[in-house]
């Protein structure tokens, strides 16, 4: 059971977020590639570290929240907006 | 009633004055309140309780504890009937009623320990060795034999009457075990003021601490644990959880936790739950859940009657209850000499303690001195009796005989392995110690610390010096100020000393290492020599360390045969890692209050209770109950439906569509943020009209449809389909947060602000018209078709949306949620001389269905505008969300199914949605499904059953004759197939 650091509301509970996948790729831009829309669609790396990822905050304000999280220890790094540059840490957890 | 007779004349924690009966298999035994059945059990001398799971071998109890792999009983009867019940961990109460498992006809006398004779084919894997071939036995033979010998206990048939809670704490400093480790580390966190929560699985506080022998700061045991005790109570910061497990160690340090509020008492008091479980987030951890003592593998070593030497010690000493009367110890290590010392205080024969190692130890001197009998470099070969052990023959390391003794129990000890559970929850890798030939804790990976025996500690004057220290420790971590450190609890420093262990005392015959799945040293040997060497293949080929003791007891002696087998040293073998549940978990306790109708929140529109007036049949569409159909007395449903929706199109219906997905949309970029989500162009939309919409995935498959209308030109309203409603509101948010931040749009979900009707048919111009009088013309002139217009209804805001899914002339109007009833009762008053009706989903299924309109059954996420027929809305001049993965070849090709009407065209019979269309019942296999049928109704429009699907060829097919086949039912029908446009294909009927 994860507290995540929501910018908006503070340190909340993982139920009230939902888990919307990894928040490393950018949409392309409309007149991109057919190419580029498939990997934005269907390639995903999957990390054993750290990661950064979507949160959603549905029961709370709502907001996409960027989280920066071990995918092997869970341990969270960091929290931001969506347009925020968060930055990992070098090494695994701790 | 028996009397007792291995009940000690005095001593022990039991309360005497209060003596209980109970019930096993039936027969009545009396025992004294704080007796586990376990103690009782064996206080009346039986050791016979219950039978193996694979061999169904005679079994008694091994441990006095949580971790006991044999002694599992069915406890009460009927509705609370469970199975499995650890019979070392239930508190005895008057009146309980226990039974043993597994055993047929009768405990003493069961047929399937004909087993131990087929122990030959019953080895490790047989399952996947035996029930292989023919392959046509799988189902009718070997299913059924599996089921039947498969599982131990039964289940209740009946739903548990008992109810089970959730709860939720926070503290400072969770300490785990309240034996002398975690006493004193609760102390000594307590002091500094720190939120300490300590919990204990046993009912009882100060773990395997010898209440008569043992003494701490100058008093016997049972006086500190008493003054420890009230020295918590008084602490306002100190929260001290007896019959409470901590089964689950999980991520940012949360832990799961099972109170057994009321397990010890036959029936919960009023309003009290069976079980708790509680959710705990803690700073910090310490750690103090001891060690478990090891059995030793030897013959027969399964016998009733032989049992751990600790178990003996806890029986003797807290319980006063002797396992025999003539008992046996062969140990490995020192502590096994305590339980000696203990059983010569209470005058019980100890006719000799083998030890393996060959120089006598300062315990072993100390013992001889005392005229106990040791003989060392001494192990035992065999055990000896029927259903109860009676005597163990003994050999010497070289495995040469060295006679037998008369016993009626064993007391046994392979050493003490720290209880490394909990910390390798947490991903911290257990390092081997030689020393204590055993694994500790490693490196934490969380906030904790392991203190005491789970440290590796047996000593008990270090168990109280750690769990002191790192109770303290624990608190300043958790950021208490603390001050100086006190003086720790006192004992006389008993060095643990050495240990020497032989993991298999030589012998050919059944030598038990898991005792629970009845895997033997036999079984590890062949696993290993067939290519299941890794611990992990080992543990699922041969099951050992599987079930309810998750191996408790048979963990380490498995490693170490492995090893063996391998010609490697433990460590290098490594261990499998333990997961959660620590100890088993009702399921009840799991769910808790989501059950039944508390499973999930239930939804109801505003209009629900005027729907139950009018008798309606409710339908769940995920959290929410929608009126299915209002049946006529005597009407069933399906004459119901009929009724209703000929009637709809013949005068007038009203429906709640209060379930839409609704979204306000405001911004000066609302316009262009429609155009991004949906495949159609909203721009241009003019004020006071509305629109049919359709988006996409980004993957380009169909994502939810509905109509949305632009009120003013930043002001759009969109509803969605009552399934879809959260999930577009995230994508909308996705959309606006994530990709296009730069639009000035906002948005917010009003599902539960307005509530809605649709009204159909040919009166329902006409009905709405007096319904709502003056506050509103419903003329064409002012509300044309696809317009949307809002009006004042008495002071209350009115939304119309001249819009039809039965293809008939209709509206729908919304209103405040408040207002709900009294729009639906205003509405029902005027329809009542003009033939309007109630109609629920199912009618309004038909209606769609007879206009071709898809729904959710029709948007199943594997399908394309182009497939339903609506390519043609794709707008060319825009980009949009799914737009360029919609391009892709394979979702453009034109051999995609594609929908189609399907019409039943034989006399009797029905269609069913699911149904696959073939062109001939020659074959019926899955190869020959050309399609299939996605949405049914029995269509009065039509005069029989109609149905949407998709198939190979679209309209291509349209006028060819297949068949539906069903293959549950194994029906086949003869169809046509059609336009999915089957009603007013000119759709004429919506203008009235």
């Amino acid at each position: 059971m994860h507290q995540i650091d929501c910018p908006w509301c503070g340190t909340r509970d993982e139920a009230e977020f939902q888990y919307q996948g990894d928040a490393t790729v950018t949409r392309p831009k409309p007149d991109a590639s057919e190419k580029a829309f498939f990997d934005y669609v269907y390639i995903r790396d999957n990390p054993k570290g750290w990661h950064t990822e979507w949160w959603h905050h549905v029961g709370g304000c709502r907001q996409w929240v960027k989280v920066v999280r071990n995918t092997f220890t869970h341990d969270i790094h960091t929290t931001g907006g969506p347009h925020d540059k968060l930055s990992k840490p070098r090494k695994g957890a701790r | 009633m028996s009397n007792q007779q291995n009940r000690l004349a005095s001593g022990g924690a039991i309360n005497r004055s209060n003596p209980v009966n109970f019930s096993f298999d039936g027969k009545i035994y009396s025992g004294f309140e704080g007796d586990t059945l376990a103690s009782a059990l064996l206080a009346n001398n039986v050791a016979l309780m219950g039978r193996s799971f694979k061999y169904h071998r005679p079994r008694g109890c091994l441990t006095a504890g949580s971790e006991e792999p044999t002694a599992l009983v069915e406890m009460r009867t009927g509705a609370r009937r469970e199975p499995n019940t650890r019979a070392t961990m239930v508190e005895l109460y008057d009146g309980l009623e226990a039974s043993s498992q597994n055993r047929f006809p009768s405990l003493k006398y069961d047929v399937q320990s004909v087993n131990q004779l087929l122990g030959r084919f019953l080895t490790a894997g047989f399952y996947y060795k035996t029930f292989m071939w023919p392959a046509s036995f799988w189902e009718p033979v070997y299913e059924k034999f599996i089921r039947k010998s498969a599982g131990l206990g039964r289940a209740a048939t009946e739903a548990d009457p008992d109810s089970y809670e959730h709860s939720h704490d926070h503290c400072d400093v969770m300490v785990v075990g309240a034996g002398p480790a975690g006493l004193a580390a609760a102390l000594s966190a307590g002091k500094t003021g720190a939120r300490v929560i300590l919990v204990e699985e046993q009912p009882f506080l100060g773990g395997n601490l010898c209440l008569e022998r043992d003494e701490i700061d100058g008093m016997p045991a049972a006086e500190w644990v008493e003054q420890s005790a009230a020295k918590l109570a008084k602490m306002d910061n100190v929260k001290v959880m007896q019959r409470t497990v901590l089964f689950g160690y999980y991520d940012h340090n949360v832990m799961a936790a099972l109170e057994r509020v009321s397990d010890h008492v036959a029936v919960p008091a009023e309003h009290q739950p069976r079980q708790r479980m509680w959710t705990i987030r803690a700073k910090e951890v310490v750690v103090a859940c001891g060690s478990q003592e090891r059995p030793v593998v030897f013959d027969n070593n399964d016998m009733p009657g032989i049992m751990l030497s600790t178990a003996v010690r806890r029986y003797v000493d807290r319980f006063a209850a002797t396992p025999g009367k003539k008992i046996a110890i062969c140990t490995n290590n020192d502590d096994a000499y305590q339980t000696a010392a203990l059983l010569q205080d209470k005058g019980i024969d100890v006719v000799v303690v083998c030890d393996v190692r060959t120089k006598a130890s300062a315990a072993a001197k100390a013992a001889v001195k005392n005229g106990i009998k040791v003989e060392l470099g001494i192990i035992p070969a065999k055990a000896n009796g029927w259903h109860r052990v009676s005597s163990l023959s003994l050999q010497r390391l070289d495995g040469s005989s060295y006679g037998s003794v008369e016993c009626d129990c064993v007391a046994v000890s392979g050493g003490h392995s720290p209880d490394v559970h909990l910390v390798s929850q947490t991903l911290s890798l257990p390092v081997w110690n030689d020393a204590i030939q055993g694994f500790v804790p490693g490196k934490p990976t969380r906030p904790e610390r392991s203190v005491g025996a789970s440290s590796g500690s047996f000593a008990l004057a270090d168990g109280l010096l750690e769990g002191h220290r790192g109770g303290h420790e624990a608190a300043k971590a958790a950021g208490r100020k603390v001050g100086k450190l006190s003086a720790e609890p006192k004992t006389k420093r008993i060095p643990f000393g050495s240990i020497e262990s032989v993991w298999r005392c030589p012998g050919d015959g059944k030598a038990f290492v898991d005792f629970q799945n009845d895997v033997t040293a036999k079984d590890i040997q062949l696993a290993e020599q067939e290519g299941y060497s890794s611990v992990e293949h080992t543990k699922r080929y041969t099951t050992l360390g599987m079930a309810t003791d998750q191996g408790k007891t048979s963990n380490i002696n498995g490693l170490a045969i492995l090893a063996a087998a391998r010609g490697l040293s433990i460590p290098e073998v490594g261990t499998t890692r333990f997961r959660p549940p620590y100890s088993p978990v009702a399921i009840g306790a799991f769910a808790g209050h989501e059950r039944g109708m508390t499973f999930q929140p239930i939804r109801r529109t505003a209009m629900h209770r005027c729907h139950e007036k009018l008798g309606a049949v409710f339908v769940e569409a995920g959290q929410w109950l929608r009126p299915q159909y209002y049946p006529l007395p005597g009407e069933d449903i399906m004459e119901a439906i009929w009724r209703e929706s000929a009637q709809v199109r013949k005068t007038a219906g009203i429906c709640d569509v209060s379930t839409l997905g609704k979204i306000e949309i405001f911004g000066d970029d609302a316009g262009e943020f429609l155009n991004r989500l949906y495949i159609n162009g909203w721009k241009m939309l003019a004020p006071g009209k509305a629109r049919y919409g359709l988006m996409l995935r980004e993957d380009g498959y169909v994502f939810d449809d509905g109509t949305t209308s632009r009120l003013a030109d930043d002001h759009f309203f969109m509803t969605t389909t009552t399934a879809n409603a959260a999930r577009v509101l995230a994508h909308m948010e996705h959309a606006s947060q994530v990709l296009w931040p730069e639009l000035d749009v906002h948005f917010c979900s009003a599902t539960e602000q307005w509530c809605g009707v649709a009204v159909a048919g040919p009166n329902s111009r006409k009905i709405l018209q007096a319904a709502f009088g003056k506050s509103f013309d419903f003329a064409d002139e002012n509300v044309p078709f696809m317009a949307a217009r809002e009006f004042d209804w008495n002071g209350a805001t009115a939304r119309v949306f001249r819009i039809s899914f039965s293809g008939e002339m209709a509206f729908e109007v919304n209103v405040a949620w408040r207002h709900g009833e009294a729009m639906w009762d205003v509405i029902c008053k005027a329809g009542e001389k003009r033939g309007l009706i109630p109609y629920g989903t199912e009618a309004l299924g038909v209606m769609r269905i007879e206009k071709g309109h898809v729904a959710g059954n029709e948007l199943d996420g594997r399908t394309t505008a182009a497939d339903m027929g609506l390519g043609s809305m794709m707008s060319s001049k825009k980009h949009f969300i799914g737009l360029p993965m919609a391009r892709r070849e394979g979702m453009t090709a034109s051999d995609r199914p594609k929908l189609v009407g399907i019409k039943l065209t034989q006399k009797s019979g029905r269609l069913r949605g699911g149904a696959h269309i073939i062109e001939s019942l020659d074959n019926t296999f899955t190869d020959a499904s050309l399609g299939w049928i996605s949405s049914v109704g029995d269509s009065p429009a039509i005069g029989t059953w109609i149905g949407l699907g998709y198939m190979k060829g679209g309209m291509e097919n349209e006028g060819k004759k297949m068949y539906a086949h069903y293959p549950l039912r194994k029906e086949s029908v003869e169809v046509e197939i059609c336009s999915p446009h089957f009603f007013d294909p000119k759709g004429e009927r919506h203008h009235g």
